[in-house]
């Protein structure tokens, strides 16, 4: 009873003191981009390793939460996962960390072979329904859609022009292996996910297929080159000029040691 | 010793008592407090609609209420027969050994973590619905995988059931005359009946707080399904899809949707509750 007790007494020190000792030398905050995150989480320990004493402390909400934590001085470092917008740029600075595409993908026994954006705005308002219009086999169409709220739906809307309350889906997905796995599963099944992941899973044998955008192929070198339309830079953004500390971060992650990290990621690193 | 070990179980027990329950409390106070941002701005009524897209200030939760509901009852529908006829196997027709593996494999079947049939669900289950009725993600997906996890619970619950009627009973009916299946379904299971609602209802709770599974096999599109192979999305899945992304008003939404679940659970726990007295 009295080791229950003291083990009690323990644990709720720990839990006390803990708050505290995060305070302790020097801090990175970065927030913004779900997105981001996890690269910025991968390099941040890798940064902390080569640093001892410094803490990079990673949290996520969305690019619009990186651009206003920057903005105000919340976060030393904003995490976005688009290009910023022109009133942005007067006060924040972006560096391109590295670059995601995202591809529409089908099912890999599809014998579709490309969409034009009138198409694809046509299926995904539910205009087109059997992919027999779309020059394929006489098979119902499975729209995949994202949540709301992903930066990939975003980015999707954006090229398309379509409000997320026109798509008519018939399934909606979290992330991007879910995404993959659905369409592999559906053979009339059209849903989009990030380049990378979606050419990783190709190249292990799952059965999709990626088509071209605009007639440029979907590869993680169109999105490299800057060719590729649907694609978005992955920024680390700040106001004014950095910390030494922040400015030491952002040279580090934007060196070749952290190139297979990125790449782990299935994001491209930007030409240099 | 032996005294003031006891003397301190009596406050000792009262305290952590009193902290689960303020811990209920709290959550509860929580949920109103993050969702207040949502239901101060427009009131109760937008929540009323069927169309959730948050982004564009559209928070109606209607849709994804009656799709948690329609899927959970179709899980328990399925599940509470099969559940019975496995303990009636178990209890009373199989030789002592099989009944002894099978209870084991039930069991089994209770500990298998749920993303695990989720993701049997989204690689065997859908894509074998979606050769048939696409999308295949669906209602029924939902339905067949949640089924398939409150089954060894409702089971398990059932055969404790059966176990604890008198032997008295099953004595009587034998010295009635009374055939085999008249003693299981006209005694037993009468008998049993309150042991066996409590099973089938822990199981209609856990397939409405289930999360990972449903997530990956019903589609999760906010509509009111028209049929079962209408993909839907419950309470639970849209909180889990969108939380690590919402801010701002759209957090607050989706803290409403963990409060509807909260209250459904509460719901549930009354009727359960209402169920018990006459028990004893």
């Amino acid at each position: 009873m009295k080791r229950f007790l003291i083990f009690l007494a323990t644990l709720l020190a720990a839990l006390a003191i803990l708050p505290g000792a995060q305070a302790a030398g020097g801090k990175l905050v970065l927030t913004g981009s779900s997105t981001v995150a996890p690269l910025a989480l991968e390099i941040g320990k890798r940064f902390e390793a080569m640093n001892p004493g410094v803490r990079v402390d990673v949290q996520t909400g969305g690019s619009s939460r990186g651009v206003a934590d920057a903005m105000n001085g919340l976060a030393d470092i904003g995490l976005v996962s688009r290009a910023l917008k022109p009133e942005e740029t007067k006060t924040l600075t972006a560096h391109t960390l590295a670059l995601d595409g995202v591809a529409l993908i089908v099912h890999a026994g599809n014998p579709v072979r490309q969409l034009d954006d009138a198409q694809i705005k046509a299926i995904y308002t539910g205009q087109t329904r059997n992919w027999r219009a779309a020059g394929g086999a006489d098979l119902p169409i499975t729209v995949v859609n994202k949540a709301e709220g992903r930066s990939t739906l975003e980015l999707f809307l954006h090229y398309t022009g379509l409000k997320n309350s026109q798509i008519r889906a018939q399934a909606v997905i979290g992330d991007n292996q879910q995404g993959i796995k659905t369409v592999a599963g559906n053979p009339g099944a059209i849903g989009y996910v990030s380049i990378g992941a979606a050419e990783y899973a190709v190249e292990h044998g799952v059965p999709i297929k990626l088509l071209p955008m605009a007639g440029v192929p979907a590869t993680t070198g169109a999105v490299r080159s800057g060719r590729f339309p649907l694609s978005r830079p992955l920024n680390l953004v700040t106001r004014g000029a950095p910390s030494p500390l922040a400015a030491r971060f952002i040279a580090f992650a934007r060196s070749p040691a952290v190139r297979d990290l990125i790449e782990a990621q299935y994001f491209v690193p930007p030409p240099r | 010793m032996r005294r003031s070990s006891d003397s301190l179980l009596k406050p000792l027990t009262a305290a952590l008592a009193g902290i689960s329950a303020l811990l209920l409390v709290g959550m509860l106070g929580f949920l109103l407090a993050e969702s207040w941002p949502a239901l101060a701005h427009g009131g109760w009524l937008r929540f009323a609609s069927l169309d959730w897209y948050p982004l564009e200030g559209r928070f109606g939760l209607t849709a994804m209420c009656i799709a948690t509901l329609a899927v959970a009852a179709l899980a328990t529908l399925l599940a509470a027969p099969l559940g019975l006829a496995c303990a009636l196997f178990a209890r009373f027709q199989a030789p002592p050994a099989l009944a002894a593996g099978f209870r084991g494999l039930l069991a089994l079947m209770a500990g298998v973590p749920s993303v695990v049939y989720g993701f049997w669900g989204l690689t065997v289950l859908v894509p074998l619905l979606a050769r048939w009725q696409p999308p295949g993600a669906s209602l029924l997906a939902a339905g067949l995988v949640l089924a398939l996890m409150i089954l060894p619970t409702v089971a398990l619950l059932a055969h404790a059931a059966l176990a604890a009627v008198p032997r008295t009973l099953l004595d009587g009916a034998a010295a009635l005359g009374l055939s085999r299946r008249a003693t299981l379904l006209k005694v037993a299971v009468p008998a049993a009946r309150r042991g066996i609602g409590g099973g089938v209802l822990l199981g209609l709770a856990r397939a409405l707080g289930e999360t990972m599974a449903v997530l990956m096999v019903a589609g999760n599109v906010v509509q009111l399904p028209a049929s079962v192979f209408d993909p839907v999305r419950v309470l639970t899945a849209n909180i889990a899809l969108e939380m690590a992304y919402a801010t701002g008003t759209h957090r607050a939404g989706l803290f409403v949707s963990g409060l509807l679940l909260a209250l459904l659970a509460l719901g549930l726990a009354w009727f359960a509750a209402r169920l018990e007295p006459r028990h004893a």
